[in-house]
């Protein structure tokens, strides 16, 4: 049935802003259930991809489809209906730290699904319970937690509506080793449970081995390898290989004119 | 030694100098003109992106879903919170007001038109112009802040992947509660303001209690008073208008979100002052 479609599909999307070209033509498809990880340099298109499926950046020339409808020319009404099948959790967590933590979790069910205010927040104690946090933490705010509990709640917000979707932005930025570990079996348990498909960029590379089913990495605003985890170290791609293994020197400095 | 000047002047070093400073003033000219280009563009650029977002905001306010709750409190944000400033400012005008004009008046024995000058003075323009200039101050400053800070630490980003539009969520409850609690805060300071030049009048002037509020009855017009209010729910839309584009729009980082705080106080109390203007050409010629 939507095996004709992949869920996610990019074709030859670009971007830039001003004079500097961000995407360059990216191109992938993520097909339902899979996980793919992004990975890449800072500032080489990584989130501006993220943000051109979700709509928050209008891509220069490209197609993006999600389900096989095209994302770039839909009406309102739908694109709120192709928002519900989404969830993200933000690199900084961007909880909203007017609202205590249930209610940040509740959001998407109270104002997008229009569940009821008792309703949701039984169903934010059980997300808030399922990424490993105590439902007192549900009445404080999101500045009263330290990084990794905001990242969990974030996890929390994002899974709370069950979405079919799920985007993560760096998700292990900014945690301990070890609380990055943690996040990354929170993720995998999460998604697999919700059945959802995966999106994630990051540049940590012991996440993306962890979460990932395929890694694509993107160089220059395009997509130079996309491939199995399980070959992503014997890619035969000299750009990907000084890159997993954080080499200060290769074809990557080389290209940029660092001195190594 | 004289005949190195003349040597030169038929070799290169001269010749490319005259070039040089030719070219130099045809790159001056290019680029000033192209300076003045590129400002005159970026201007109109920016005069378009701001009407456009007013209205998607406009469309936004009419269209469901509404989020009562958020504009109620809106109302007490803006309203209410601003009433201390609005009232001090307006009892202080007031009195100020009651002290210059009996000091001017009295060189032309003209003490009894204190208290309509006052009275018109405060309705007319100072209370919407003043209660304008300090809620930009207060309010605009405040979502100018607020919504950056959402903008820089992706909360906004965060709200449309809950399926929540930020025009409506955000700009749209703070809009109408500028527009509507503006008119109201105006009408306040209004009585606060003649209460204020009642007080000099009284108890510092001299003055009689009864004569005087019949000058100030005599004087004011319906539509002494109904101007000042129009005027002052433009100058709310204005305000929280201001705020929520320059911090919609707001640059990275915290510098980013002090420009927007910046860019929303000022622009806000300029546009205030020009449309006073217009709109007091409007009401009265």
């Amino acid at each position: 049935m939507s095996v004709t479609h992949p869920k996610i599909r990019l074709r030859d999307v670009k971007k830039s802003f001003g004079d500097k070209i961000v995407l360059d033509g990216v191109s992938f498809d993520v097909a339902a259930g899979e996980s793919l990880v992004i990975i890449g340099g800072s500032g080489t298109g990584k989130s501006v991809t993220l943000k051109s499926i979700l709509g928050l950046i209008t891509p220069d020339s490209g197609d993006v489809e999600v389900d096989g409808k095209d994302a770039l020319s839909m009406s309102a009404k739908e694109r709120d209906a192709m928002m519900q099948k989404f969830g993200m959790l933000f690199q900084g967590g961007a909880l909203f730290d007017s609202m205590k933590v249930w209610e940040n979790v509740a959001f998407g069910l109270i104002q997008g699904k229009r569940i009821h205010r008792d309703e949701a927040r039984v169903i934010a104690l059980e997300k808030i319970r399922r990424v490993g946090l105590a439902p007192q933490v549900g009445d404080l705010y999101p500045a009263e937690l330290s990084g990794g509990m905001q990242k969990r709640v974030g996890l929390a917000r994002a899974i709370a509506t069950e979405p079919e979707i799920i985007f993560f932005d760096e998700p292990t930025t900014g945690l301990d080793p070890i609380m990055a570990d943690v996040i990354n079996d929170l993720i995998k348990e999460c998604v697999k449970e919700l059945g959802a498909t995966a999106l994630s960029i990051t540049h940590d590379m012991s996440s993306a081995r962890k979460i990932a089913d395929h890694v694509a990495m993107i160089y220059e605003g395009k997509i130079i390898w996309n491939g199995p985890v399980k070959s992503l170290y014997d890619s035969g791609n000299s750009y990907v290989e000084q890159f997993i293994h954080g080499r200060a020197d290769g074809p990557i400095t080389k290209h940029a004119g660092f001195k190594a | 030694m004289a005949k190195t000047p003349t040597q030169n002047a038929a070799k290169e070093p001269i010749i490319s100098k005259k070039n040089c400073l030719m070219m130099m003033s045809a790159c001056g000219i290019l680029s000033i003109s192209q300076a003045v280009g590129h400002s005159i563009l970026s201007f109109f650029q920016s005069i378009g992106a701001l009407a456009s977002f007013v209205g998607t905001a406009v469309r936004h306010i009419f269209t469901p879903p509404f989020y009562p709750k958020l504009i109620l409190k809106q109302f007490v944000d803006i309203g209410y919170y601003s009433l201390p400033v609005v009232g001090m400012t307006a009892l202080f005008t007031g009195m100020v007001l009651a002290l210059q004009s009996y000091t001017g008046f009295t060189r032309f024995n003209a003490e009894g038109a204190i208290a309509g000058v006052v009275a018109l003075s405060m309705t007319r323009e100072l209370a919407p112009v003043l209660a304008g200039l300090m809620v930009a101050g207060r309010v605009g400053a405040s979502i100018a802040a607020v919504i950056g800070t959402m903008r820089v630490t992706e909360q906004i980003d965060a709200l449309v992947t809950l399926s929540v539009n930020p025009f409506k969520y955000l700009i749209a409850p703070r809009i109408i509660a500028g527009t509507i609690m503006l008119p109201i805060l105006v009408l306040i300071g209004d009585i606060i303001g003649i209460y204020g030049g009642y007080i000099v009048s009284i108890y510092d002037l001299g003055f009689a209690s009864g004569s005087y509020i019949q000058q100030t009855w005599d004087i004011l017009e319906q539509m002494d008073v109904i101007s000042g209010l129009v005027k002052a729910a433009v100058f709310g839309f204005i305000v929280t208008m201001m705020g929520c584009y320059h911090g919609y729009n707001s640059g990275r980082g915290a510098q980013g979100v002090g420009t927007a705080t910046t860019y929303a106080v000022v622009s806000a109390s300029i546009l205030i002052l020009i449309s006073n203007f217009i709109l007091t050409q409007v009401f009265f010629s």
